[in-house]
């Protein structure tokens, strides 16, 4: 990812929040992200979020579970090594069946939870930067992306009339990234040399 | 708001249509099959009888049941609708009554030309060692009393669940006590449900048309049929209504909920319906595969195959995804498909019992069908049309409203 420049704003209530959000969108802001000590319901429709496609990646993961299973166990008593178990068929789909529905839920569980791992960033070992100390305690933190052309002053006072309590600039690894140091540490030092 | 439903000419006519075609059926049957010398015909007729008025018992008791599970789970979700399924509720005694009349008939007068009685065979166990080892639990005083006792206690909590939350109406506001009261009513009920639909009764009304055989999943079978079957009619009727411009508080959200109940408990019934199946595959006992002979293998393949393909297969694909739930016409199509999957489901239960390789399904069985669908729309729009279909003062309306599935 790259380094970007933001506008970070931490609001108290988020009853100020949603009219801020929705403000801000209106003005054509872009919002990075908004970090809240709990799960706000409706935030993501008020942040313009779309759906997830999350449980059509599971039903894939789920179809591959099934015929995995189906596959491996049919090719192991059919052909490999056939052998007739309690007078049953060698091709005996019934018995077959519990094994092929686990297997399909676990494909799914185990896709679902490394894809939804992947879409929010999170993995163990992997750092995303954090943009005020108080985002997971009492704040509802708001980062709008800045490009070279905004006013940061604006912005500012801009937040700050939307009912933010704290604002200020931040320049900020976006992304996630792999490792012990905090970026932005890494960044400050790189530009103090 | 119109909170006042008033039955349209359009629907009276159809239900009288739909209960003179089931009562020119049951006169054609008693003329063509009841007085008729051939046993299977006439056991036809009892049998037909029989399967349908079980059939509508179980599915319209199912409204109780999701009344009661819901207030004991202090769910919210269902008062937007709750008018529905309490009136689908109060009119169980309709059905109870016809099963019962139907099924002591049977009992007590049905008997072919050699004195069996051929659809309940523990009736006239003759020699059979083991129709006279299960005596002590399948006999006529049993039966007639276990019957009544089922039919009394779900007729009473349909009657008292619906009298009570319309008591509510006209409480002081924000009254928790009849809140209250139904809470702990809905838990002796969910107890009594346990012991007549999730075990009892559908071994007495069902599974004893084929004595010998006996399976211990065959209640909890029997209940996700009825109750995905069910939970389909409450949202054909919330549809009706809401088509009607009534129930205007029911939005998308309440049908999605009510999509995911059919989807879910379509499931729920296969992984019932494999768990029967298969441990009887796997042990292949012959007391036990008899039932499986008859039905996967004999003359009802056909019925077998189409019963898993309606029940399962067609409830997984189309109501799957998101949309499909929430679109009014996959759900309306898909509830009458389950309702007719899991009739079919009932008729392969009761009918090879009875008239083995025998059967039918033709203007008898298709009218008598049709004369109790007509007696389930005619009574419940009668008692939808005796209160306010909005739950008013009710304690959980406004979360109700804003429910989001």
């Amino acid at each position: 990812m790259a380094i970007k420049k933001f506008a970070v704003a931490a609001y108290d209530d988020e009853e100020v929040l949603f009219p801020a959000v929705k403000k801000v969108r209106n003005s054509g802001y872009k919002i990075h992200d908004i970090y809240t000590p709990f799960a706000v319901h409706g935030l993501d429709e008020a942040m313009g979020l779309k759906g997830t496609d999350l449980h059509i990646a599971g039903f894939i993961y789920g179809l591959c579970g099934t015929s995995t299973a189906v596959g491996f166990i049919s090719w192991i008593f059919t052909s490999d090594w056939p052998i007739i178990y309690g007078g049953k068929p060698h091709f005996a789909l019934p018995a077959w069946i519990p094994i092929t529905f686990e297997l399909t839920v676990l494909f799914a569980a185990v896709g679902m939870t490394m894809t939804f791992c992947y879409l929010n960033q999170i993995m163990p070992g992997v750092k995303k930067h954090v943009f005020h100390k108080r985002q997971s305690d009492d704040l509802f933190v708001m980062a709008i992306e800045l490009n070279d052309h905004t006013s940061e002053h604006d912005v500012l006072a801009y937040l700050k009339a939307t009912g933010a309590k704290e604002v200020k600039i931040e320049v900020a690894e976006a992304g996630w990234w792999y490792g012990r140091w905090d970026k932005k540490e890494a960044y400050e030092l790189q530009a103090a040399k | 708001m119109n909170d006042r439903f008033e039955i349209p000419a359009r629907l009276r006519n159809t239900s009288i249509a739909l209960i003179a075609v089931g009562v020119l059926a049951l006169i054609g049957g008693i003329a063509c099959l009841l007085m008729s010398h051939n046993d299977l015909d006439r056991a036809r007729f009892w049998t037909t009888l029989l399967h349908d008025s079980v059939f509508f018992t179980l599915i319209t008791a199912v409204s109780i049941f999701v009344q009661a599970a819901v207030s004991l789970a202090q769910g919210a979700w269902l008062t937007a609708y709750k008018r529905v399924p309490e009136a689908i509720g109060a009119n169980v005694w309709v059905f109870g009554t016809i099963t019962a009349i139907v099924s002591f008939l049977i009992v007590f007068t049905f008997r072919d030309s050699h004195g069996i009685n051929t659809i309940y065979e523990w009736v006239t166990p003759g020699k059979d060692k083991l129709l006279l080892g299960k005596k002590a639990f399948l006999n006529p005083g049993m039966f007639v009393g276990f019957t009544l006792v089922t039919v009394g206690l779900w007729a009473f909590f349909g009657y008292k669940f619906r009298a009570m939350s319309i008591a509510q109406e006209s409480a002081p506001k924000n009254d928790t006590k009849i809140y209250w009261k139904v809470f702990r009513l809905s838990g002796v009920f969910l107890f009594v449900y346990a012991l007549t639909q999730m075990s009892t009764t559908p071994w007495l009304w069902v599974m004893s048309v084929q004595p010998h055989w006996y399976s211990t999943l065959f209640s909890w079978y029997t209940f996700a049929s009825a109750f995905v079957s069910g939970m389909s009619l409450i949202l054909l009727w919330v549809i009706y209504l809401k088509n009607q411009g009534n129930l205007q508080l029911v939005t998308t959200e309440h049908m999605h909920d009510l999509g995911k109940f059919m989807f879910a408990f379509s499931i729920f019934w296969t992984y019932l319906w494999f768990a029967q199946y298969m441990l009887i595959w796997y042990a292949n006992i012959p007391d036990e595969t008899v039932y499986f002979k008859m039905r996967q293998q004999g003359p009802y393949s056909v019925i077998f195959y189409a019963n898993f393909i309606i029940n399962f297969c067609m409830p997984l694909i189309i109501l799957m995804a998101r949309p499909s739930k929430r679109n009014y016409f996959t759900v309306t199509f898909m509830a009458m498909v389950i309702i007719f999957g899991h009739w079919m489901d009932f008729f392969q239960m009761i009918m090879p019992g009875s008239l083995g390789e025998h059967w039918h399904i033709n203007w008898y069985e298709i009218g008598i069908f049709m004369g109790f669908a007509g007696i389930l729309i005619f009574s419940v729009s009668r008692t939808l049309t005796k209160s306010s279909l909005v739950p008013h003062n009710n304690l959980l309306l406004k979360e109700a409203i804003v429910h989001l599935s």
